[in-house]
C-alpha cells in the first residue's frame, strides 16, 4: 500500500472507516460527497437515469464501476426473446442499449451469470468488504453482509452515480445489534431478521446503519448474513452490515471478481483492518437472545406485524395507542381475527425465492422439507432460484428433482413473485406463504392478495400441509 | 435550477402510518422506461378498494398541491416512481409526522419539500384542513413554518435539505460535478481500486 492514505483510528467503527476512505469532500449542504466503489443497476430503475444523463449531455464517468443485470421483470417460465410481455421486452431492450452505448457490463441470461442483483453481486465476488455500494433498489442493504456500506437509492441518484460515481449522503448513526446464543433446529436467519423488526419496528432504524454482531451472527455463514442484512431496510435502516471475518474472506477466495493471488492477501489485510474495534462506541446498542427465537410468520401488512408460529395474533386493544389503527387495518385487509393462532392459516400459494431467501442454502433447507411430502391439493408452489448460478448448483445436487417430484414448480432465475412485475402473481384474495421480504398490501401482484412472510423451510412446510405449520415438527 | 423557498396552496389529508411506496404506486406501473403517465395511477389499488372514499377521489381536495400525511410515509421500495407519481398528480410539497429515508431523499432530488411537524401541530393541521379544505396552506422554508387556519407552526426540515431547496441545488449531479478531478484523486487512494484491483 502507498502511504498517501489518511490514517485510520482503530477506535472507530467500520462505517466510519469506510466513510472516511470514500469521502471526496464535504458539501455545502453538510452532506458528504461519497465515492461509490460498486454501482449495480437493473432494468426498472435505470432507464430514466440514462435518459436524464442524455438530456444533461453527460457521459458515464466510471463505466467499469457499474455492473448491470435483469431481474425484476424477467419471466421465469421462458426467457426466450422477445418476451411475451411487450413492456418487459421494451425494458430489456433499453438496458441492453444503455449498457452497450456506455460500455457497461451487462450480465444477461446469455452470460450465464444473470440473477437477482443482490444474489449475483455476492456470488461473483463483486461485493467485497470496505466497499461503498449503491443500487436503485432498497434491498441493496444485503451487500452489508461482507462489511460493505451499501445503500438503496432512487433513480435521480442512479443518475448522480452514473455521472459522477458519487452520492451526496448524510452519514448515518450506528446501532449495534448483538445477537447472543444460537439458533434452534428449524430456526433460520429469516427468523432472526423478523424478530429484530418485530422488536425495533419498521421505522426504528430511520437515521441508523445497523451493525449486526454477537456470537450468533459470528457463527452465521455469509448467506445467512445476507438474509439478515437484506431486511435492514424493512426495519427502516438504510443499510446494515456485519464486520468482515474469516467466514467472509473464505467465501471470497477464488470468486471471479474478487482479488486473486498476492492481491487477495493484500486485500485480506485491509479488510481485517476495517472491522469495528471491540471497544468502539456506538450511537445505540441492543441485545437480542437468539436462543429465544422461534420460527416466525408475518400476519399483517408490514413486516413488523409478525409473531412466532406458536403464538396467537395480537389484540389491538393491548397495543400502544399509536399502533392500533395500523393493527386494525391489517386485520381487516388480511381477514384474520385477533387472538387466533397463526398456525393452521390456510394458504393458496407458496413462493420460495427472492433476494432475501433465493440462495443455495435456502433451497437446500426447503428441499429437506420437500422430501417429507407432497404439495397439498389446491396449492400452487413455486421455487425460483435467485440466480442462474444458484439454479445450476441446485440442479447439480438434484434439488430441482426433489422439488418437482414433491409438486413444486422449478422456475428460472429472477425476482418473480416477491414483487410480481413479471407474470408470477397472486390472484384475487389468495394467501401466499412467501420467503420474500414484504407483506405490503398488493405486493405480490393482486391488489387484494395476502402475504405471510417466513423462512424457506417454513414455506415448504406450509406448501405440503396446505396451511401454516411449525417446521420444527417436520424436520 | 429553480430555488424553492415556499409552496402555497390547498392541501389534501391522507391519514395512516407506514404507507409504503408499493401502495403509492403499485409495481405493475413500473413496467416502463419513463415516468410519464404515473400520476393518474397514484394510490390506484387503495382507491379502487376504497370505492371512491379515498382522499385522492374526494372532490373537496381536488387540485390540492400539498399532501399531509402521517408517520413513516413512503417506506419500503426505493422506487422514485412514488414521488414522481405524486408530483405528477399535482403535489409540490409534503407535510407529515415522519418520512422514510429513501423516499425523503428522492423528494429532495425532485425539488419537493418535505417537512415534519410536532404530532400535536400535525393533528391540528389535519383536522383544520379536513374541516376547511378551501383554505390556503403555506410551507415556508425560509421561515421554517407551516401556516394554515390552525395557526403558524414550526416546520422541521434538515438544514442540508433546506439549503439545497433554497439555493436551487437539489439536483445533486451538478453539485457533485463541482468536485472535478478530486473524484479521480479519491478513487486513486481507495485500496480496492488502487492496490489490489480485481
Amino acid at each position: 500500500m502507498t502511504n498517501t492514505k489518511p490514517p485510520i483510528s482503530d477506535q472507530t467503527n467500520l462505517l466510519d472507516k469506510v466513510w472516511d476512505t470514500h469521502a471526496v469532500c464535504e458539501l455545502p449542504s453538510g452532506q458528504t460527497q461519497l465515492f461509490v466503489g460498486l454501482h449495480l443497476i437493473h432494468e426498472v430503475t435505470s432507464p430514466q437515469a440514462f435518459s436524464m444523463l442524455r438530456e444533461m449531455k453527460l457521459p458515464v464517468r466510471f463505466p467499469e464501476r457499474t455492473i448491470a443485470t435483469v431481474d425484476h421483470i424477467i419471466p421465469t417460465l421462458s426467457q426466450l426473446r422477445p418476451f411475451a410481455d411487450d413492456l418487459a421486452e421494451k425494458m430489456m431492450s433499453a438496458i441492453e442499449k444503455n449498457c452497450s452505448q456506455h460500455g457497461i457490463r451487462l450480465l444477461d441470461p446469455a452470460s450465464g451469470q444473470q440473477g437477482i442483483v443482490h444474489v449475483i453481486g455476492p456470488e461473483l465476488g463483486l461485493t467485497q468488504p470496505g466497499m461503498t455500494i449503491a443500487c436503485g433498489d432498497s434491498h441493496t442493504s444485503t451487500h452489508g453482509a461482507f462489511g460493505a456500506v451499501a445503500f438503496g437509492i432512487g433513480t435521480s441518484q442512479v443518475r448522480d452515480v452514473l455521472a459522477t460515481q458519487c452520492l451526496a449522503l448524510a452519514k448515518p448513526r450506528v446501532r449495534r445489534i448483538d445477537i447472543t446464543g444460537k439458533l434452534a433446529p428449524g430456526v433460520y436467519a429469516k427468523d432472526v431478521t423478523l424478530v429484530i423488526i418485530r422488536q425495533l419496528g419498521v421505522k426504528g432504524g430511520v437515521g441508523y446503519a445497523y451493525e449486526y454482531g454477537g456470537p450468533l451472527i459470528d457463527a452465521m455463514s455469509i448467506e445467512e448474513r445476507l438474509t439478515v442484512c437484506n431486511m435492514s431496510i424493512e426495519g427502516g435502516a438504510r443499510c446494515g452490515y456485519v464486520n468482515p471475518d474469516e467466514t467472509t474472506f473464505e467465501y471470497l477466495r477464488d470468486r471471479e471478481f474478487a482479488p486473486h493471488g498476492a492481491a487477495f492477501d493484500t486485500a485480506t489485510r485491509w479488510w481485517k483492518s476495517l472491522a469495528s474495534a471491540p471497544d468502539t462506541a456506538y450511537d445505540d446498542r441492543i441485545e437480542i437472545d437468539g436462543n429465544a427465537i422461534a420460527p416466525s410468520v408475518s400476519w399483517g401488512i408490514n413486516p413488523e406485524q409478525n409473531i412466532g408460529v406458536d403464538e396467537r395474533l395480537p389484540h389491538p386493544a393491548d397495543a400502544p395507542a399509536e399502533k392500533r389503527a395500523s393493527l386494525e387495518e391489517a386485520f381487516s385487509y388480511m381477514s384474520l381475527k385477533p387472538g387466533e393462532p397463526i398456525e393452521g392459516t390456510p394458504i393458496n400459494v407458496a413462493f420460495i425465492g427472492s433476494c432475501t431467501n433465493g440462495r443455495i442454502s435456502d433451497l437446500r433447507e426447503a428441499a429437506r422439507v420437500a422430501r417429507t411430502g407432497h404439495v397439498a391439493p389446491g396449492v400452487k408452489a413455486l421455487v425460483v432460484p435467485g440466480s442462474q448460478a444458484v439454479a445450476r448448483e441446485a440442479e447439480a445436487e438434484g434439488l430441482d428433482e426433489v422439488f418437482r417430484s414433491a409438486g413444486f414448480e422449478w422456475r428460472l432465475a429472477g425476482c418473480s413473485m416477491c414483487l410480481a412485475m413479471n407474470p408470477d402473481k397472486l390472484v384475487d384474495r389468495e394467501i401466499c406463504a412467501s420467503s420474500s421480504n414484504r407483506n405490503f398490501k398488493g405486493r405480490q401482484g393482486s391488489p387484494t392478495g395476502r402475504t405471510l412472510l417466513m423462512s424457506p423451510a417454513m414455506v415448504a412446510a406450509a406448501a405440503i400441509a396446505g396451511h401454516v405449520v411449525d417446521v420444527r415438527g417436520r424436520l | 435550477m429553480t430555488a424553492i423557498d415556499r409552496v402555497e396552496g390547498r392541501a389534501c389529508v391522507l391519514r395512516g402510518s407506514d404507507i409504503d411506496t408499493d401502495r403509492i404506486i403499485p409495481a405493475r406501473f413500473l413496467r416502463a422506461i419513463t415516468f410519464d403517465g404515473l400520476g393518474e395511477h397514484a394510490f390506484e389499488d387503495d382507491r379502487i378498494q376504497a370505492k371512491g372514499d379515498h382522499p385522492f377521489d374526494d372532490e373537496r381536495f381536488a387540485g390540492a398541491n400539498i399532501l399531509i400525511v402521517g408517520e413513516n410515509f413512503g417506506c419500503g421500495s426505493s422506487r422514485e416512481h412514488a414521488p414522481q407519481a405524486l408530483m405528477r398528480w399535482g403535489f409540490r410539497a409534503f407535510i407529515g409526522k415522519s418520512f422514510a429515508e429513501i423516499f425523503a431523499g428522492n423528494c429532495t432530488a425532485l425539488g419537493l419539500p418535505h417537512v415534519t411537524l410536532d404530532p400535536d401541530d400535525l393533528a391540528a393541521l389535519m383536522d383544520s384542513v379536513t374541516l376547511d379544505p378551501e383554505q390556503q396552506v403555506v410551507v415556508d422554508l425560509e421561515a421554517r413554518t407551516v401556516t394554515s387556519r390552525a395557526g403558524v407552526v414550526e416546520a422541521i426540515i434538515q438544514d442540508g435539505t433546506r439549503r439545497q431547496l433554497l439555493e436551487g441545488s437539489w439536483n445533486a449531479t451538478h453539485v457533485l460535478l463541482d468536485a472535478g478531478d478530486t473524484i479521480e484523486a479519491t478513487a486513486a487512494r481507495i485500496p480496492y481500486l488502487a492496490d489490489f484491483p480485481s
